[in-house]
């Protein structure tokens, strides 16, 4: 049996997912941590090695962004406002080495609760394109990740693409994280927000999500639903807003100061979206 | 399409192209270093968090640790050694060099390389740029400060410092002697080196803090294992199985008998292949635990509910400290004011980018081990008396050293490579992980601290009662000298006529508490700054007013009644921070009036720290040849870890010698070519080693003198192998070949020792325990976001009375670090065992947390020093977190009586207080 699988299509990678389990490697910014001082011994289908899974491309529904698009190319990416929230967070993943290795799709796959594109992708309603050789599943960001470090991927699947439909005409994005130092920071808080504005700066639609509060990033969709017709500025934020948070004690913060911070960073990052 | 176990891999390496039969996904930074023998590509961590093995693919920077070898087909590849094209270095290693922005240098190539891939897109870039480019590289040495200016300088308008004449080089900015070869990848370091046929060793630790534990016959392994050598046991050390800093205790197994005491311990050790010793897990050896209750922080030492940490310490106390001047009741009770409080800190790990590694080969009947170290004539000592030999059988080569702050002062992997050398007659290495490195070694005490201090109405001290607790941890280590050191400087740099000081280092089943720059004093700083400020508050002085009037003068006696005559610069430090003090607290002032949310405020503090051990003979002997050829050498065995010992040594040698600096070679630390400097701690090197130095080069000079027959004012020059020594009556010439050869192929030379005078203290620990003390204060502007609880240090100006500046580069260089790391303990830095055992959980500042940092040297010369300078090492960091921890008193109003200040932790306080938002 092979150790080791770099294929240059995409149809190969789908045989030998078929066949049997594989890990997935792409930037490796979270394969070779978790195997620090340990051997490496399961077999790895390298997707690296797949010239069309790099692009990011807009169609009529929307933007597909490839299954190895890095956080260098979103940051690169000439991108709808909508997209800010997102740039923002690439800049301030790791360093920029990560930045150049480390993938969006890598990011969503490993579920981390403290993952900085979840937040951001769901304000976007982003959906996940799964593909295997029994065909294609396209599932909400919700859908996708399932917990702490779970997704709905299947063994024989692989993350072909997210796609993120369009989003309106007047929609802004932005990102706040809150962390210890400035570079190479894993989030303790991080709140991601996309806005739809009309020609008055009142509010269309708004969506936003907050993230290391709970085991996979949540969107406030009762906040998004009070909040049409209003203006950012004027956005209140109560108990009720934040029900479906559960922060937890960790090495970064207490669950009291996530708690704490959560109204404060979430202004935050609603008012700052213009 | 690659399908094999091992693929051929073709891509460009430094314009060349390279062709390899390789395991695809072996980490990039490891194929670079042990197949391609290109060492300048550091690994700190293998898992991208702290970008030492930052290298450029396609001109981006990666993290070669992240990149897959299978993944570096076709592309173009850079590292360090591809950078200067023959022998030329480029601009921007020649602005590393001349700015000083190498220090220990283990960082510099990630550094170099991270900065490199700015300087292909911009060739003017801007400070925000810069900072975002070095944003993934960590530096536990330099506080970037210089990094960044060497970025910024590198290929506009610059210019190299002078190289000095002969004698002229005690003052001048001098570049690194070794720092050519920090900046172009060169520099050996612990993991660059070993013989070929070396075995690979890994010890199996213990994940438990408390527990027992059996194992299989280590022969079923070996069978299961062809490539695995030996399996060493408790049973294979064949001297004593145990170490320690103090020759009465030799706590610390090398290897665990039955029993562990904390979670890293080592028990067994896997010699063989690198493969098979990578391979075997804990099923494979049988290892059983049993978990027992573990003894956790200082309540669980003190509760007496568990059996003792070790046996032969029934109250797990391992030692205590004590200071006693006068009466301090007497002195409360006439005080008008009183000030008290509680303090804590957390446990805090040294952060050196490069793990423990050598190796120990056996040399007819010794022993050599190659290592980085800060004290390779106690490491000799140790690993003696682990094998049962004498210490001239083993030589210690030391590697350079990729940082160290107290960590690389206890042995690590030494005993065990030696022991894994000496019974198998084989070369043996050891490289530890980061994970390793974190859970093995030694760290900062945490501390509980009750710490009163009262004063008149006029504001003159009175009294100042200190009680600390030191979590020592499992094993002695320096526990002992944490203890001690503590209750003589807790009083601060202050004139204080009655003072009551004691603390205990306490056992736990938690990492051993050691020696980390500055031996326990930067916690207790915390204490005594805040009780400063807290005093002047109280009688409505201003802080640094307060802190200028009790300051230690000249005349003064210190809390062991110490009388100071020469070198007191701790007035003059905080003078020269008056205006700034002033104008910064105006400006803090007018910018809160404009802000609700966001508070700035100004903090100071200061620090007083004796120079070399307490109370005890730390001598040490430089040695400086010259040869036949003329090639003058100095033997210097101060060890170099990247404060910059070695140039600091040529420097003051070649004055005293009078030829210039530029002239001389240099052997360090090597325990059969060096004489015994001491240990790099305790910030001796420069004032104990510098002094040997200083004295060497005289006796050299005295002896060219003699030789040339020539008058004590003659100036002395080498051309070849003639020593001119020129004076009124002309030239008077040696011819060195005509001069026997002594066994170290010198002709002539020189030896200096020095030991600082220090008295015994009394039973109340009054007399002279050091010799000479360095002085300093800090002042530092924060901004507190008061609904986020987080601090911006915004900038921080740093007066130190250094004596005399030798090199003003590494001065500087050294107070950057030693701020970096002062910040570090205030803001962010905890090591919680199991949990932090990466450097993305243990948060060290990176280059984007650190303030603008102004440096004010002060010279109050040390007539004992060499050319009058003191130590810095420590000084530099001791304040930092005091002034920090008063600025955010200062920007909210609220004091923070535990650190690290974590935003969590200052939101609380903020809450509490009813002063959030």
């Amino acid at each position: 049996m092979l150790k080791y699988f770099r294929p240059d299509k995409l149809e190969d990678a789908l045989v030998a997912l078929s066949e049997y389990p594989l890990t997935l490697l792409a930037g490796g910014t979270d394969f070779y941590p978790a195997r620090v001082g340990k051997p490496i011994t399961e077999k790895v289908l390298d997707l690296t090695g797949i010239q069309g899974l790099r692009s990011i491309q807009q169609t009529d529904e929307g933007f597909s962004l490839g299954a190895l698009t890095t956080w260098t190319d979103i940051i690169q990416a000439e991108l709808p406002s909508a997209f800010d929230g997102l740039k923002k967070a690439a800049k301030t993943i790791g360093g920029i080495q990560t930045q150049n290795a480390g993938t969006l799709c890598g990011n969503i796959c490993n579920a981390s609760p403290a993952a900085d594109s979840v937040p951001n992708l769901m304000a976007l309603d982003a959906k996940v394109e799964l593909k295997s050789m029994q065909g294609i599943r396209t599932l909400s960001l919700e859908e996708f990740i399932l917990g702490n470090r779970k997704t709905a991927k299947k063994q024989d699947e692989l993350v072909s693409n997210i796609f993120v439909p369009h989003p309106g005409k007047n929609a802004f994005g932005n990102f706040e994280k809150l962390g210890i130092r400035a570079y190479l920071v894993i989030s303790i808080v991080m709140v991601g927000v996309v806005a739809e504005l009309n020609e008055q700066d009142e509010i269309l639609n708004l969506k936003v999500a907050v993230g290391a509060c709970s085991p996979v990033a949540q969107r406030l969709r009762l906040l998004e639903k009070e909040c049409v017709g209003q203006r950012l500025k004027s956005i209140e934020i109560h108990p009720k807003h934040l029900e479906l948070l559960d922060p937890i004690d960790d090495v970064r913060a207490s669950a009291n100061y996530r708690n704490a911070v959560v109204p404060e960073l979430l202004k935050r990052a609603i008012t700052g979206v213009v | 399409m690659i399908t094999a176990e091992k693929i051929t891999v073709s891509f460009i390496l430094n314009d060349t192209p390279q062709t390899l039969s390789v395991n695809p996904l072996r980490r990039f930074s490891d194929v670079l270093r042990e197949d391609l023998c290109l060492t300048g590509t550091k690994v700190g961590c293998d898992a991208g968090d702290c970008g030492a093995c930052t290298i450029l693919i396609d001109g981006k920077q990666h993290n070669a640790c992240l990149t897959a070898i299978g993944q570096v087909g076709g592309r173009k590849v850079r590292t360090v050694e591809g950078l200067s094209k023959n022998g030329e270095l480029t601009p921007l290693q020649q602005a590393f060099l001349d700015e000083g922005a190498a220090q220990c240098g283990i960082c510099t190539p990630g550094m170099l390389m991270a900065a490199q891939s700015l300087l292909y897109k911009t060739s003017n870039p801007s400070e925000q740029q810069v900072l975002d480019a070095l944003g993934g590289v960590l530096c536990r040495c330099t506080g970037y400060t210089k990094i960044v200016q060497a970025v910024l300088k590198a290929g506009q308008d610059q210019s190299s410092p002078p190289v000095p004449k002969s004698g002229n080089a005690v003052g001048t900015r001098m570049v690194k002697v070794d720092g050519r070869k920090k900046i172009t990848g060169e520099e050996i370091f612990g993991a660059d080196q070993a013989p070929d046929d070396s075995l690979w060793l890994r010890a199996i630790r213990s994940p438990h803090p408390r527990a027992k534990f059996t194992y299989d016959d280590p022969e079923k392994v070996l069978q299961k294992y062809p490539g695995l050598v030996k399996v060493l046991t408790a049973d294979d050390v064949p001297g004593n199985n145990g170490f320690g800093i103090y020759p009465h205790i030799k706590d610390q197994p090398v290897l665990a008998k039955n029993h562990v005491r904390f979670r890293g311990e080592a028990v067994l050790a896997l010699v063989g292949d690198q493969v098979s010793v990578d391979c075997v897990s804990e099923e494979d050896l049988g290892l059983s635990w049993e978990p027992l209750e573990a003894i956790r922080g200082l309540d669980g030492a003190l509760a007496g509910n568990l059996e003792p940490v070790q046996a032969q310490f029934p109250d797990n106390t391992l030692s205590r400290g004590y200071v006693k001047k006068s009466d301090v009741e007497k002195g409360f009770s006439e005080s008008y004011a009183v000030a008290e409080g509680i303090w804590t800190t957390s446990a805090i790990e040294h952060g050196y980018i490069e793990p423990e590694a050598g190796y120990a080969c056996k040399v007819g009947k010794n022993l050599e081990i190659f290592v980085c170290t800060q004290t390779p004539f106690m490491d000799q000592e140790e690993v003696a008396q682990v094998l049962g030999i004498e210490p001239k059988q083993i030589r210690i080569i030391p590697s350079a050293v990729g940082g160290g702050f107290g960590g690389k002062l206890d042995i690590s992997l030494q005993p065990l490579v030696a022991v894994a050398a000496w019974i198998l007659d084989r070369p043996v290495r050891c490289i530890y992980t980061r994970p390793e490195s974190l859970a093995s070694t030694t760290k900062r005490h945490p501390v509980r601290m009750n710490a009163k201090a009262g004063c008149t109405r006029e504001g003159k001290l009175t009294a100042f009662e200190y009680r600390g607790d030191f979590n020592t941890g499992a094993y002695a280590s320096w526990g002992p000298t944490v203890a001690d050191r503590v209750p003589i400087h807790c009083t601060g740099p202050y004139f204080v006529p009655n003072v009551l000081s004691q603390t205990r280092a306490l056992f736990t089943n938690e990492s051993p508490s050691g020696a980390f720059r500055g031996f326990g004093t930067p916690q207790a700083a915390i204490a005594h700054e805040a009780l400063m400020d807290a005093l002047a508050e109280k009688i409505g002085m201003d802080a640094l007013e307060f802190r200028i009037k009790n300051a230690l003068r000249k005349g003064d006696r210190t809390a062991t009644g110490q009388l100071l005559e020469n070198s007191v610069g701790q007035v003059e430090c905080l003078e020269s921070l008056k205006s700034r003090w002033i104008k910064w607290r105006k400006e803090a002032k007018e910018f809160n009036k404009k802000t609700a949310n966001t508070k700035r405020g100004i903090g100071t503090g200061c620090v007083w720290y004796g120079c070399g051990n307490t109370s005890m003979s730390n001598p040490s002997t430089m040695c400086v040849g010259i040869n036949a050829e003329g090639k003058v050498t100095l033997y210097n065995g101060a060890m170099d870890i990247g404060q910059g010992a070695n140039t600091i040594m040529v420097q003051i040698c070649a004055d005293a010698l009078g030829i210039p600096a530029s002239q001389f070679d240099l052997v360090m630390g090597d325990t059969d070519l060096t004489a015994d400097a001491g240990k790099t701690s305790a910030s001796r090197q420069t004032f104990v080693s510098g002094k040997a130095a200083q004295l060497a080069g005289e006796h050299l000079r005295a002896q060219i003198i003699h030789h040339a027959e020539a008058s004590e004012k003659a100036t002395i020059h080498i051309e070849g192998e003639k020593l001119i020594a020129k004076d009124d009556s002309g030239e008077h010439v040696i011819l060195l070949s005509d001069i026997l050869p002594q066994i170290s192929g010198d002709v002539l030379t020189g030896k200096g020792t020095f030991d600082p005078p220090t008295t015994h203290l009394d039973e109340n620990r009054q007399g002279n325990p050091y010799a000479t003390y360095g002085f300093g204060a800090h002042i530092a502007e924060v901004e507190v976001d008061t609904l986020l609880g987080t601090t911006k240090v915004l900038r921080l100006a740093a007066a130190h009375d250094v004596g005399k500046t030798i090199n003003p580069t590494q001065v500087e260089g050294q107070i950057h670090g030693g701020i970096a790391q002062g910040l570090g303990l205030a803001l962010m830095e905890e090591y919680i065992q199991k949990v932090s055992e990466n450097l993305h959980d243990y948060l060290m500042p990176t280059v984007g947390d650190m303030p603008e940092i102004e440096v004010i040297l002060i010279e109050d010369p040390e007539p004992l020093g060499p050319y009058g300078a003191k130590g810095i090492g420590e000084h530099a960091l001791i304040p930092t977190a005091p002034a920090i921890l008063g600025a955010i008193k200062h920007a909210t109003g609220v004091s923070i009586h535990h650190v690290p200040a974590t935003p969590d932790c200052v939101l609380a306080t903020l809450q509490k207080a009813g002063k959030n938002g």
